[in-house]
């Protein structure tokens, strides 16, 4: 069985959980030799961007001393075997047509979403 | 008489914050009734959903006391679709995220509960018929 992941809710709890809760998931399941691909739409394209710095949480001396590292986490998947893709439409609408994506991730045109999941078993839509 | 399937629901939602729950444990009941073989994989705030010390209140607003104003505890509602699903032939397996157990401290949950892990979620998916993602917006 082959999945497609399609994450669309971004940032959800990930400086509490240092991560995305279903990219973390898909590692996990991976780790446990599931097939899956992943699809970031909607604000969750931003995950793929490079650069992404969301250290500097601190509560009076506390300190987050290892914040979401988002971009690493895709490129993890990459070496993992996950196909990684982003909505093209979706980066355009949020100004970054030309942003500097983590190597490796496609983008996908909306209209070619449909063809993506025929060539899946199931899709999941976080 | 229709034919029994294995279903499979990922729940991410903590209880008392959005419909989502409730509407997932509506179709679960359903399931239930139909005798089919049901796989919950609780994810992040969803595994408060069983959590064994949720705890009912009188509420002064109603005008009732406890008994009278029956609060609805979704561990009850988890046990009562088990039952459910055994009255009918079916089997409710539902397999909390360990470490999102851990994480939030609830760890005493209702009979039939087990923790588990992505792996588990994976396992449970690959042998159902179907799988229903139902994510925290």
């Amino acid at each position: 069985m082959k999945v497609l992941q399609v994450v669309e809710t971004a940032y959800r709890a990930t400086l509490e959980e240092q991560d995305d809760t279903i990219i973390w998931l898909t590692h996990a399941m991976r780790g446990a030799q599931a097939e899956l691909d992943l699809l970031l739409s909607g604000n969750a394209v931003n995950y793929a961007l490079v650069g992404q710095d969301a250290s500097g949480l601190a509560f009076g001396e506390w300190r987050q001393t290892q914040p979401p590292r988002l971009a690493d986490d895709i490129a993890g998947l990459i070496k993992k075997g996950v196909q990684v893709h982003v909505v093209e439409d979706d980066l355009a609408e949020r100004g970054l047509a030309n942003a500097h994506l983590v190597e490796g991730v496609g983008r996908i045109k909306r209209a070619s979403i449909p063809e993506l999941m025929e060539a899946h078993d199931q899709v999941w839509h976080w | 008489m229709a034919e029994k399937k294995t279903l499979t629901f990922a729940l991410m939602d903590p209880p008392y914050e959005s419909s989502r729950s409730t509407t997932a444990l509506r179709l679960i009941d359903i399931a239930a009734k139909r005798g089919h073989t049901i796989n919950v994989f609780a994810y992040e705030g969803a595994v408060a959903l069983p959590f064994a010390k949720q705890k009912a209140h009188a509420n002064a607003v109603h005008g009732r006391d406890e008994a009278a104003e029956n609060h609805p505890l979704p561990r009850d509602w988890i046990a009562a679709v088990m039952q459910e699903a055994e009255r009918n032939g079916g089997k409710v397996d539902w397999v909390n995220c360990g470490l999102c157990v851990d994480e939030r401290g609830v760890a005493e949950a209702v009979e039939g509960v087990r923790r588990g892990s992505p792996a588990d979620f994976w396992k449970m998916a690959s042998a159902s018929d179907n799988t229903l993602v139902i994510p925290t917006r």
